[in-house]
């Protein structure tokens, strides 16, 4: 920073920055101060631009603080609503699984809950991010930054409030009774990191995108809601769909969706049970498969990757459509 | 080469002009993918350099590429072909304000800003309160912006900008917004960052801004960057480049003037057309379609053939002599004299001091008189121009048409000279207090000086005392124009 910057009224300073005025001072625009340059042209490497995002990770975080800041302005609460209104959620689920459409399932807030929450951030955080080039258009044509950023920010607060939703989730937990595997626990961390690194691809590519057709907000809705449906959350993989994809061949082509794998390893984790008997039945029945820790890891693994080379690709698309994002807005 | 602070290289900007803009996959699938467009080069092949510590401006009309280019230095838009290279930290001010989150606060939008600039929260921190103080903003900094008034806005941006300690500050027409006070305080600001070495890249629409703070300037023309030079040479190329586009919108305004003219008044016209237009001619740069060309100005004093000078305080008269080729209505002669650095003194037209016009055709003669021309030594620079009063046509312009000097007889030092009379007296206290004694005795004086203030403020009032236009020869077509026009009516 500029040395001898009193934090003072405008007249003070500016009569101590005045040429000659403090005894003559060194310009501090001077050539002794370090300088980084910057080239500005339509060809920038994939890399060039990755670098770009890295510096300014600063406002990254900036920007992930601003959209919840305003997501909860002018409420009484505030910040607060993003713990009362994923607990409410989850007590509205608890009562009635457990009391008015019982299917037999243990503790099935749980299980819904850990596919749930992760497809949420995924959900919220594509979503938001394919309108938000359009809806910071004021900013995108007046300020040079690396744009992506801002895609980047929706995933960023939607992890944060994945955040607070896991802590709800995990008083329910000791509320409910139900450990999650303690030496799975790592798993987590890939899944949650596969799944960021596939949300942010798709979020910078769809920002982009949407500048040029604005359908793509409405398209990526429904196909969010298509895909909930893809995912085991609200149904066990295992116990309702498994048996029939096997009959027709087409458990691979189900289970390669990218996200169900993230999601099975967060209901292993977490709802930890495969087998469970029903508490209306009495009957035992596996609910998660039977599969190892290293083949959870290598299916994570594989998305992970997949998820990279993704990004990169969208970064490369997103840096051609930016050029003209000015022009565009 | 490491004194470079922007190096525009090559740069060349397209941009597609869709004349439907399809954004929904319907209209995409029903248009088989193929949107009609047109290209429109707004920047072509323009480079330059701005050294560290200059302050460059860039001229040029509506729709030249002026913001284009400075969006290309900011980064905002990326060129077509070609790269401009920025070394160190760059703020900019782009059209009306930075780039601020309507729902933000001033304070958060502060913030914000700074750091897409790059800037650290605690760097933002030592700067805020300077920020805030600059802009004026300290009982609205915890306000949504979106409540801000526009000129609330940009003083802000403004202010960000100044206070991230950029190396190169890039400011596109905002002085135009904003109180003066406010832009007396950009001006310093801009003053004291020339002062520091900073670099500045400047766009304004004013001639005179670019003429007063700028090293260097470039004018650009639709696109292509025509002049890069002193701001003096750059001006004049800028002017050049407005009476060119004077010309071309020259003719819808000849076409609209004939459709007022009966047939024989124009015809008549070309035939006059045909002589005595070679006159000297301040600007014989493109002759073509003008309807009314000046030709020899001069200055008349008393004395001219005896001293080649005017003295300071004589009455002085600006000779322009003109030619409309056609018959021309609606025409405003502009008068302006700057002195030997180009400020502005006087700038005056037909319009404002009321002189009515009527249609004009063939050679003519338009003065401006000055009763008693004030200014004291110096060389002083008359320009003088024709333009039409709407549509904002220029007809001609010359820059300089001529010039003159001013010898002052005088012992008076300064720049002007102004009736002006001092009177002391002793002190006496008791009966009349000095107010009332002052007032009483100087009473004609402080009249007549007030008069004279007045004359100074508005000098097209009684400073010039007329303008004339006279129009020789040819009475026939102006006759025939005025009995047209009455019959219109």
């Amino acid at each position: 920073m500029r040395p001898g910057v009193p934090t003072t009224p405008v007249g003070a300073h500016r009569a101590q920055r005045q040429p000659g005025g403090s005894g003559g001072s060194v310009p501090t625009g001077g050539p002794d101060r370090v300088k980084s340059t910057r080239v500005i042209s339509a060809s920038m490497t994939v890399w060039q631009r990755i670098a770009a995002i890295w510096r300014s990770r600063e406002l990254l975080v900036y920007l992930v603080r601003t959209e919840i800041k305003v997501k909860y302005k002018n409420s009484v609460l505030g910040l607060l609503w993003s713990l009362v209104s994923p607990a409410m959620t989850l007590a509205v689920f608890f009562v009635v699984f457990q009391f008015i459409a019982k299917n037999g399932i243990p503790n099935f807030v749980i299980f819904l809950f850990s596919g749930l929450l992760l497809w949420n951030l995924f959900q919220t955080g594509v979503q938001t991010a394919t309108g938000v080039v359009v809806n910071n258009a004021g900013i995108v044509k007046k300020v040079a930054f690396p744009r992506e950023i801002l895609a980047l920010a929706a995933i960023g607060s939607a992890s944060v409030f994945f955040f607070f939703q896991m802590i709800v989730m995990v008083i329910f937990m000791v509320v409910l009774d139900s450990p999650p595997v303690w030496n799975y626990l790592p798993l987590l961390i890939v899944a949650l990191l596969a799944m960021l690194v596939l949300a942010s691809a798709l979020a910078v590519f769809l920002s982009a995108v949407n500048v040029y057709l604005r359908d793509a907000q409405h398209l990526v809705e429904v196909l969010l809601t298509a895909l909930f449906w893809m995912c085991p959350i609200v149904y066990s993989f295992q116990l309702q769909l498994s048996a029939k994809l096997a009959h027709h061949g087409l458990s691979a082509l189900y289970l390669m969706n990218p996200i169900t794998p993230l999601i099975m390893t967060f209901q292993k984790v977490i709802y930890a049970k495969e087998f469970v008997r029903s508490t209306v039945t009495h009957s035992t029945s596996q609910i998660l498969p039977a599969w190892s820790a290293l083949t959870y890891l290598e299916a994570d693994l594989a998305v992970l990757v997949f998820g990279a080379v993704l990004f990169v690709v969208a970064i490369k698309i997103f840096g051609r459509l930016e050029g003209n994002f000015a022009e565009e807005l | 080469m490491s004194d470079i602070a922007v190096d525009v290289q090559d740069v060349s900007k397209r941009f597609r002009l869709h004349h439907e803009k399809y954004t929904t996959l319907k209209e995409r699938i029903i248009h088989g993918g193929h949107v009609p467009y047109e290209d429109l080069w707004a920047l072509q092949n323009v480079s330059f350099e701005v050294k560290e510590g200059e302050t460059v401006g860039i001229l040029g009309r509506n729709g030249s590429g002026k913001s284009t280019l400075l969006k290309c230095v900011c980064g905002v838009l990326q060129p077509t072909d070609g790269q401009v290279v920025v070394r160190g930290k760059l703020a900019g001010l782009l059209e009306l304000g930075a780039g601020f989150q309507q729902e933000l606060s001033g304070r958060d939008n502060v913030y914000l800003n700074g750091s897409m600039l790059g800037l650290s929260k605690r760097e933002v921190d030592k700067v805020f309160d300077d920020v805030v103080a600059f802009a004026e903003l300290e009982q609205f900094i915890d306000n949504q912006v979106k409540f801000y008034s526009s000129g609330m806005y940009v003083r802000l941006g403004f202010a960000v900008a100044v206070n991230v300690d950029p190396d190169v500050l890039v400011i596109d027409e905002v002085l135009a917004v904003g109180d003066e006070k406010f832009q007396r305080k950009c001006m310093e600001r801009i003053k004291t960052f020339q002062a520091e070495g900073r670099t500045i890249l400047f766009v304004s629409h004013s001639p005179d801004q670019v003429r007063s703070i700028c090293d260097r300037a470039v004018v650009l023309a639709d696109g292509a960057m025509v002049g890069l030079g002193p701001p003096g040479e750059a001006v004049r190329i800028f002017r050049e480049h407005l009476l060119e586009a004077g010309d071309s919108l020259g003719e819808q305004a000849i076409e609209a003037a004939q459709a007022a003219q009966n047939e024989a008044a124009s015809e008549s016209a070309a035939e006059a057309s045909g002589d005595d237009l070679n006159g000297e001619s301040p600007s014989q740069r493109s002759a073509r379609t003008r309807p009314i060309r000046l030709s020899q100005v001069t200055v008349e004093y008393p004395g001219s053939d005896e001293h080649p000078y005017v003295v300071s305080g004589d009455p002085l008269t600006v000779r322009i002599g003109f030619d409309a080729s056609q018959p021309t209505d609606g025409v405003v002669f502009v008068l302006e004299i700057r002195d030997a650095p180009g400020n502005l003194l006087i700038h005056t037209d037909t319009d404002i001091l009321e002189v009515p016009i009527d249609v004009l055709s063939g050679p003519g003669v338009c003065e401006f008189a000055f009763n008693s021309f004030p200014f004291l030594d110096g060389v002083y620079w008359v320009n003088v121009g024709v333009t039409s009063r709407l549509g904002g046509v220029m007809f001609d312009w010359g820059e300089p048409a001529c010039r003159f000097e001013v010898m002052n007889p005088g012992r008076a030092v300064g720049v002007i000279s102004l009736p002006i009379r001092a009177s002391v007296r002793p002190g006496s206290n008791a009966e009349t207090t000095p107010m009332s004694t002052a007032s009483g005795d100087d009473g004609p004086t402080s009249d007549s000086s007030r008069s004279d203030s007045s004359t100074l403020d508005s000098s097209e009032d009684s400073l010039i005392q007329r303008a004339a236009i006279s129009s020789s020869g040819h009475e026939g077509p102006h006759g025939l124009a005025t009995d047209e026009r009455k019959a219109k009516t």
